[in-house]
């Protein structure tokens, strides 16, 4: 028999997930899975009109229905302290308004979930409708300019710059509607453990937000509010705050004086935990006949809530990613009468990306230029928003490895040149970028008489790899086996840790352990280097090392740290502290980049688009975690392969509801959708934003994703399809 | 969902007999589309009868047919010899249809009785005219991305959903039931009916009836079939337009030939004109251009389904090119 082992090995090298095989075998605990003696189970009954008032509520059967405990509405809700007038959102069951179709009107609480469910069935609720707006077509002329001061309209020299170019273009483009979709339905536990004492199991990307928004909510000293997250299947950015769902249930567990578990529905998961908002783009690009851009404008109007202002940074990228001395930008908001977006996936920087990515190629092929040499010709080697060095800045590079690995100078670049198989073929390029941030956290480490090293802290993992990459800079920092080194997260009981988005955990969290762990490493020293019959007696710090649990001088003069404890007669050393960036990061602007190149076959027929090969390339720093940062990438991509292809949230405005709420009509990427994708690294660290040089990895795997595959649409076919998703009647619609 | 009995019958004549008995009951195989139908409350029976222990589960051939118990799964009629050497077109629909968990629960018979999947449909707080009579179509004037264009009423635009049997349309089986008058044999193509003016009612079966089995004649198809469905993405969507072809061609001369279309009407629509048409002529891109032309005669769409009075004729070229050899 063949010996196929050698070809046996995983796509990445190092080390695997530390939490993988809980999550394969089951063992891993999500929010709704922690059993609880005396659970009650709650549904939400949910408004069926957009805008309008509660005429009436009978909730009589449902109380009488078997198993019930409780049916609470604004009728007969405890009161909540914090629903005062500076709070901002959607306060639950506060009164009898209705602001968006699928609005928690009531919750029913039951023995077990199926009474629960039967139960809020029976609640009749009768409304005084108002007629509702949801389509921002319809509603353009009523766009205005964001309350959030950070959103006002960006001039860089000349506005409109582009209208006066020697070669331009204006054209729109539209993102629509996205919902996050995470496998993981939105779950909480609430248990009361006193009056003014509570303990959430939740599915939070945020633990110390959720304990804190807690706590003011209810008016409750911040340390009697614990908020438990230790896995949470998937977020995208659904989870990134507290929902009225979290507040219901909070109520429910009040009411009943018992523990109330809440789980959304998948219907739910469109109407009450955020979207991407619905976003209309203009873009306006100028260049001399040479390729040198002299005018850049980027305009985009988005959906919001009407209780709810949500803003993004749509238009941002378009003030930095490429030289060029004139630049403006306008960001407008649409009310409407839905659920207010949120953050999801790249957020904003995703959403506008798809148009300047798209312009940047269409600007190319009228210069009769190469998309990526254009590119190049307006390097920015300095952030031309505000004069700033880069900290980094490797994407000339990132550009270069991509080329290579998808073949792009193979190609022939003129337009439907190129067939396979009966296939039109295209190529398409994009690239990308994110902030790379450097917020503060706090971490502990503690080392144990028996060699194990412990690290902690109050993040929660919705599924980048958190503890694999932690264990990797704790375990790389002592020289102590990954197999001793655990890090244990999701309470916010441990030392403060950031909340998991904006691509900014391994960031702040990172140098959190790295910084402990240096200090937990200077005392150890410190302690054997006091002691007159050490091997280290009177070292300095600066010339040791730390390798297989030992501090060691030279091969001779070492100590082992079990030796140390054991000596001192301690179970254990902990050291807990603080990590934030200085001044010195002023002096810079932090950004990751990305690079993604795709190849298409479009059926010359029927449309059909099918994306046969990625390569996708990443200038994020040091890589912590080969294997999860992988894992990170491919998953951007699929994200970005629903994005271009397949995603769209659609609103039936006559009634202002979702009509595509579940997983068979709103289409992510099913495994036939994805290629084979390359993921590479530039792997180089940064020198400025934290010790380790690593930024962020995560937004940027999507980001400007959905261009490439328009781009390489327009390569195929000759079509340029402005509007996402492309599905194949727009394809076949659409004009040469 | 409200509290309902559940009873298993394991013979025929039982489950006849019990749903007789029952007043509001219905048949459960698969439950694949039933058990979301009762969690949505579309459908609330009193009671399920399982028939799940009937012996109909085989595949059989003789001499002039092949076939299939109404119980037999999708996933295992689509591996079928039998049904991969004589009869590809039916493996290939089945394939195509759902994702590999369903069809390992699916039935045949249950594939011919799944409802439409109009979203106004399922949602009981939108008006639907096939859920509750006289509540008007939200799909008409609203999303109809995925609605009919063919042999629609102004009562509802919804489409039947299933692959399987647009492939049986085409290939002329025929189907046994039993009821407590008795069994009596359906076309294929009559099984399933057109909305009208009750478009609560999908198909012919009486009160009572079961499905016992589908049987394809024999047929020349074989070598010359091809089932294409054009969908949202790659798999584990329902079609936007489905076409199932088959040809026997004699060199490049069609001796016979069958076409049915998925995805545009509210029962898999036979393309009698196209096969017409193309009997006896060349199998050439310009004869099923002028196929699909004819096809489309009547068709009228609502506003998001329009790009299919494109997209129909833009498929059955390529599939009867597919089927044919030629592309």
């Amino acid at each position: 028999m063949k010996d196929l082992s050698s070809n046996n090995k995983s796509i990445v090298d190092g080390p695997s997930r530390v939490d993988g095989k809980h999550k394969v075998t089951g063992k891993a605990r999500y929010a709704a899975e922690h059993p609880i003696d005396g659970m009650l189970y709650g549904v939400l009954v949910d408004s069926t009109i957009a805008k309008g008032t509660i005429a009436s509520i009978d909730s009589k059967a449902a109380e009488w229905a078997p198993g019930v405990k409780a049916v609470i509405s604004h009728l007969n809700s405890p009161k909540i302290p914090g629903y005062d007038d500076k709070f901002y959102g959607l306060k639950v069951f506060f009164n009898n308004k209705v602001l968006f179709y699928g609005q928690p009107v009531a919750l029913v609480v039951a023995d077990s979930f199926e009474r629960a469910l039967h139960a809020a069935t029976l609640v009749k609720v009768t409304y005084n409708k108002d007629k509702s707006e949801t389509s921002v077509d319809k509603n353009l002329a009523n766009a205005k300019l964001p309350g959030n001061p950070r959103m006002k309209d960006y001039v860089r020299g000349e506005a409109d710059a582009y209208k006066k170019a020697e070669v331009s273009l204006e054209e729109e483009y539209l993102m629509p509607l996205e919902v996050h979709n995470p496998m993981e339905l939105h779950a909480i536990i609430a248990h009361w453990l006193a009056d003014d004492k509570v303990k959430v199991y939740d599915k939070t990307q945020g633990i110390k937000d959720t304990q804190e928004s807690i706590s003011k909510t209810f008016k409750l000293p911040q340390e009697n509010v614990q908020v438990i997250a230790e896995y949470v299947g998937g977020g995208f950015g659904s989870a990134l705050r507290t929902w009225p769902h979290e507040i219901a249930a909070l109520l429910g567990a009040k009411k009943t004086g018992r523990p109330v578990k809440l789980v959304l529905n998948r219907m739910q998961m469109f109407t009450m935990v955020g979207y991407r908002p619905y976003t209309r783009m203009k873009m306006g690009l100028g260049a001399t006949k040479d390729g040198k851009l002299t005018g850049i404008t980027h305009e985009a109007t988005a959906q919001t809530s009407r209780y709810e202002e949500f803003t993004e940074a749509t238009v941002n990228m378009s003030k930095f990613m490429y030289k060029c001395a004139n630049a403006n930008t306008r960001y407008r908001l649409v009310q409407m009468d839905v659920s207010v977006p949120t953050w999801m996936r790249g957020p904003g920087e995703a959403t506008g990306s798809f148009a300047l990515e798209c312009a940047m190629d269409e600007l190319a092929y009228k210069l009769d230029l190469d998309p990526l040499e254009f590119r190049m010709k307006n390097y920015a080697e300095v952030d031309p928003e505000n004069g700033k060095p880069f900290s980094s800045k490797h994407l000339d590079e990132a550009y270069k490895l991509g080329a290579e690995k998808i073949g792009w100078y193979d190609r022939n670049r003129k337009p439907a040149s190129m067939k396979e198989d009966g296939m039109l073929v295209g190529y398409g390029m994009s690239s990308g970028t994110f902030g790379a941030f450097r917020w503060e956290a706090t971490a502990s480490a503690r080392i144990n008489a028996d060699g194990t090293l412990v690290v902690q802290s109050a993040v929660s993992d919705c599924g980048p790899g958190t503890a694999t990459s932690m264990v990797q800079i704790a375990s790389e920092s002592f020289g102590i086996d990954a197999s001793k080194t655990s890090f244990i997260l999701g309470d916010s009981a441990l030392p403060p840790g950031p909340t998991q988005g904006g691509s900014g955990t391994t960031s702040a969290l990172g140098s959190a352990v790295f910084d402990t762990c240096l200090a937990l490493k200077k005392q150890l020293h410190e302690i054997a280097a006091a002691e007159q019959d050490s091997p280290l007696y009177q070292s300095k710090f600066e010339d040791v090392k730390f390798e297989d649990g030992d501090i060691l001088l030279s091969r001779s003069k070492k100590v082992a740290i079990t030796d140390l404890l054991k000596k001192k007669n301690v179970p254990s050393i902990a050291v807990t502290l603080e990590s934030k960036g200085n001044e010195e990061l002023q002096k810079y602007s932090m950004y990751s980049f990305s690079v993604h190149f795709a190849k298409v076959h479009v059926h010359p027929l029927t449309g059909v688009v099918r994306v046969v090969q990625v390569a996708t390339v990443a200038d994020s720093g040091k890589i912590i975690s080969e294997k999860t940062a992988a894992g990170q990438m491919i998953g951007g991509v699929t994200g970005g392969i629903g994005m271009a292809l397949t995603e769209e949230g659609v609103f039936d405005d006559r009634f202002g509801k979702f009509i595509n709420n579940n997983l068979a009509d709103y289409h992510v990427p099913v495994h036939a959708d994805v290629p084979h994708i390359d993921t590479i690294f530039i792997n180089k660290p940064d020198p400025i934003i934290n010790p380790m040089g690593a930024k962020g990895m995560g937004e940027i795997a999507l980001i400007g994703f959905a261009a490439a595959i328009a781009n390489a649409v327009y390569h195929a076919t000759g079509k340029r399809i402005r509007e996402l998703p492309i599905t194949p009647d727009k394809v076949m619609g659409a004009e040469v | 969902m409200i509290n309902f009995q559940y009873v298993r019958a394991s013979t025929v004549k039982e489950a006849i007999g019990t749903l007789a008995k029952a007043g509001d009951g219905q048949f459960i195989a698969g439950g694949t589309n039933l058990v979301d139908l009762m969690k949505r409350g579309v459908t609330a029976p009193q009671k399920l009868i399982d028939i799940n222990n009937l012996p109909l589960k085989d595949v059989k051939s003789d001499k002039t047919s092949i076939t299939i118990g109404a119980l037999a799964l999708n996933s295992d009629v689509s591996e079928n010899e039998l049904i991969i050497k004589q009869q590809p077109l039916l493996s290939m629909a089945l394939k195509s249809g759902a994702s590999p968990q369903l069809r390992n629960m699916a039935t045949v018979g249950g594939n011919m009785m799944q409802r439409t999947r109009c979203p106004y449909f399922y949602d009981t707080a939108m008006p639907c005219n096939k859920r509750k009579p006289g509540s008007g179509c939200g799909a008409i004037g609203g999303y109809n991305r995925m609605h009919a264009i063919f042999g629609t009423s102004n009562q509802c635009i919804a489409v039947h959903p299933s692959d399987m049997c647009v492939a049986l349309t085409a290939l002329e089986a025929t189907v046994t039931v039993s009821g407590p008058k008795g069994s009596r044999k359906i076309p294929f193509g009559d099984f399933h009916k057109l909305p009208g003016q009750n478009p609560e009612k999908d198909n012919i079966l009486q009160k009572g009836e079961l499905i016992e089995s589908v049987s394809i004649p024999e047929n020349d198809f074989a070598k010359n079939s091809y089932y294409l469905k054009l969908r949202d993405r790659a798999s584990y969507a329902f079609a936007l337009v489905s076409v199932a072809a088959a040809l026997s061609l004699d060199g490049q001369t069609i001796k016979a030939c069958r076409l049915a279309m998925g995805g545009v009407a509210h029962k898999p629509w036979r393309l009698s004109e196209a096969e017409k048409f193309l009997a006896g002529k060349k199998a050439s891109a310009e004869n099923f251009e002028q196929a699909a032309k004819l096809s489309m005669a009547g068709a009228k769409s609502f506003g998001y389904n329009d790009f299919k009075l494109k997209m129909a004729p833009a498929a059955i070229v390529e599939a009867l090119s597919k089927a044919s050899g030629l592309s």
